[in-house]
């Protein structure tokens, strides 16, 4: 290299473009147009800042709205791909190749514009994953951001909704990039300082919130008498004899029925104290009776929940909050920590295969990974000891010297055999594995591997893959617990009840659950106003899921 | 409507004395179940009404899983199914057998 230094004198350029349409930091909305035309060049790394929560809208918009013409060939790295805003960019021709990690509301268009060769995908990568490619080879150029509100020097207040902003920001501001931030007001004076204003070098004044989605939030009225059965098999099948203290829940309502039946069941089994006392988790609304009857210790989030602010900041024994009282997450933190520090991932999925692989796509929609891969994978890297980890590890390779032998992370994949429209849970062959040929990538997108899922719980019963000496054994403890969809009634049932024998496979009678106790009556909380009135009022729930 | 009708060799009899027994209700997605001890003990005969038209062989399936897992000789369970998933069928019978063998509320 000839000259050092060019990655600050392309910086110095793009703030002295910026600097004609800003007023000090501040980018009038007006001028956010020529502003972005003036800062963002033809075959950028763009990340624009969104997750499956909160989203810099006013920013996609703006970006959406430059004219391809002008700006074109942007490489998009950005965590989610949720607006239409996101998509439009590429429609447009003004961004051509992406690395995601999650695009729930768009996984249809994503796919249909796949097919179409309107993106070039680089890959479909796990949060953490896509964080860390933020510091090694897909650092951005320009981080287009969302906080709640900015000083004049650029200091941003992120509030409850953190989650990947300092993540995003360290990773460009360090290396040269760009940081803009939309906020929705400029005060004299922030609650607290998220990021400080020299990593940041504009800020345009919204005059609205970001938006956020509400996608924790599961409604206790919508839960099954199945669910409240399958909540049961896991609590007493698996977090008690393992001893579960360290843990995430994915989103869903299985795991709602679980946290709602912590209160109930779980203090009927006697387990307050023994299980779920610490969570990397988002503060879900269905947890608040168990954190209000005293079981859980400790929360530490990826984001925040539209609703959950007050309660969270009352709750600053249990929660993490920040000088001004409010919840401070942080995705990439709480992404590691549901890696490293929990023993157990229990999720539901949409589809399982005979080995146990699993998937959240299915034909024509890709609604990529998010967290869950993360949270549902055995850490190799792991070398600290607990009760579950060890337990799990032993029954895996009984034989093997316990002093070398690695513990293994609970990975529990959890739903009645029939989802939503009677579509079967088992499948003889993932939907990905299609997607995979027709868009001609070298993976198909599996959620869970094999060989990281330790347990598939369904109505029927659950099925320990850890006790599995074979493929054989493996694939009818999988029949054995699918009950009466295709792959369940092609079950070997001699196999299975040897199985069963063995304990690889225990029904609900095996473990003197009362089928006459799945019953909402068990539930802590039976609708969102009763976690409303439980929360003593802390938790007020968004609009659409008020009914009363 | 379809009509099933199941006469099947039952290895453990009902317990309990009550009568007789129903769980769930006729809605979408739901069934009606009453449960009644009126077969030999090693019998047990179930009449299915289902909203769902050809789905017997589920329904065998579910039913004969359900007599060699649970105590249901003795019974004549008379089912009103408005087009229930499988294992909401089978929980709601694990649920009548359980409900006879309590005493009389």
């Amino acid at each position: 290299m000839s000259h050092w230094g060019m990655q600050r004198a392309a910086l110095r350029e793009r703030l002295a473009a910026g600097q004609r349409h800003a007023k000090g930091k501040i980018v009038p909305i007006p001028a956010l147009p020529a502003f972005l035309k003036a800062v963002i060049r033809s075959g950028d790394r763009v990340c624009l800042e969104g997750d499956n929560q909160k989203q810099a809208d006013i920013l996609a918009s703006a970006l959406a709205a430059l004219d391809p013409r002008e700006v074109h060939d942007l490489h998009m790295v950005q965590s989610g791909v949720v607006l239409s805003a996101h998509l439009d960019v590429f429609d447009k021709g003004i961004a051509r190749r992406l690395d995601f990690s999650y695009s729930g509301p768009q996984s249809a268009r994503i796919a249909r514009m796949l097919f179409g060769r309107k993106i070039e995908l680089g890959a479909v990568h796990t949060y953490l994953e896509l964080f860390a490619r933020y510091f090694i080879d897909l650092t951005p150029h320009v981080a287009l951001i969302a906080a709640v509100s900015a000083d004049k020097d650029g200091n941003l207040y992120t509030g409850p909704n953190t989650e990947d902003t300092p993540t995003v920001v360290e990773a460009t501001s360090y290396k040269n990039g760009l940081v803009v931030a939309q906020v929705t007001e400029i005060v004299a004076k922030l609650p607290r300082v998220d990021i400080p204003g020299d990593l940041v070098h504009f800020v345009v004044e919204a005059g609205k919130p970001f938006y956020v989605e509400p996608l924790f939030t599961r409604d206790p009225a919508a839960i099954t008498e199945t669910q409240i059965l399958t909540a049961m098999l896991a609590i007493k099948g698996i977090y008690a004899p393992y001893g579960v203290r360290r843990l995430n829940h994915g989103i869903g309502f299985n795991t709602a029925a679980i946290e709602l039946l912590l209160p109930t069941y779980g203090e009927r089994l006697g387990l307050k104290g023994k299980v779920c006392t610490h969570f990397a988790l988002n503060p879900h609304p269905t947890l608040i009776p168990a954190i209000e009857s005293g079981w859980v210790e400790q929360i530490h989030c990826f984001g925040s929940e539209v609703g959950m602010e007050d309660y969270v900041a009352a709750r600053s024994d249990i929660f993490f909050t920040g000088p001004d009282g409010s919840l401070r997450s942080n995705r990439a933190f709480c992404q590691t920590a549901g890696l490293y520090a929990c023993d157990m991932f229990i999720g539901a999925t949409l589809q399982i295969d005979l080995e146990g692989h699993s998937s959240t796509v299915t034909t024509n929609r890709i609604a990529g990974f998010g967290g869950a891969p993360n949270m549902g994978s055995d850490p190799r890297g792991r070398r600290h000891p607990s009760e579950p980890w060890l337990k799990a590890g032993a029954e895996a390779a009984p034989d093997a010297n316990a002093a070398l032998r690695r513990g293994r992370k609970l990975v529990v994949q959890i739903g009645e055999t029939f989802g939503d429209n009677n579509v079967p849970l088992f499948v003889e062959q993932l939907d990905a594995l299609a997607l995979a040929r027709e868009l001609n990538l070298d993976l198909a997108p599996v959620m869970v591997y094999a060989d990281d899922v330790t347990h598939i719980v369904t109505e029927e019963g659950i099925a320990n893959l850890l006790l599995c000496r074979n493929t054989d054994e493996r694939e009818q403890a999988i029949r054995g617990v699918a009950g009466y969809t295709d792959i369940g009634r092609a079950r070997d049932p001699k196999m299975v009840e040897r199985l069963r024998e063995r304990g690889v496979i225990r029904r609900p009678e095996d473990l003197g659950i009362d089928p006459l106790d799945a019953d909402r009556r068990l539930l802590a909380a039976r609708s969102i106003k009763d976690l409303m009135l439980t929360s003593g009022g802390l938790y007020r729930p968004p609009s659409r899921f008020r009914n009363w | 409507m379809e009509k099933l009708s199941f006469k099947l060799d039952a290895p453990t009899s009902a317990g309990g004395s009550r009568k007789q027994a129903i769980v769930g209700v006729v809605a979408s997605g739901n069934l009606e179940v009453l449960l009644e001890r009126a077969s030999p003990p090693d019998l047990c005969t179930i009449d299915i009404a289902t909203a769902a038209h050809g789905f017997g062989a589920v329904w065998e399936a579910v039913v004969r899983d359900f007599v060699a897992r649970r105590s249901a000789g003795g019974l004549r369970i008379s089912i009103n199914d408005g087009g229930a998933r499988p294992d909401t069928v089978a929980l709601r019978l694990a649920q009548g057998v359980r409900m006879i063998e309590e005493p009389e509320a």
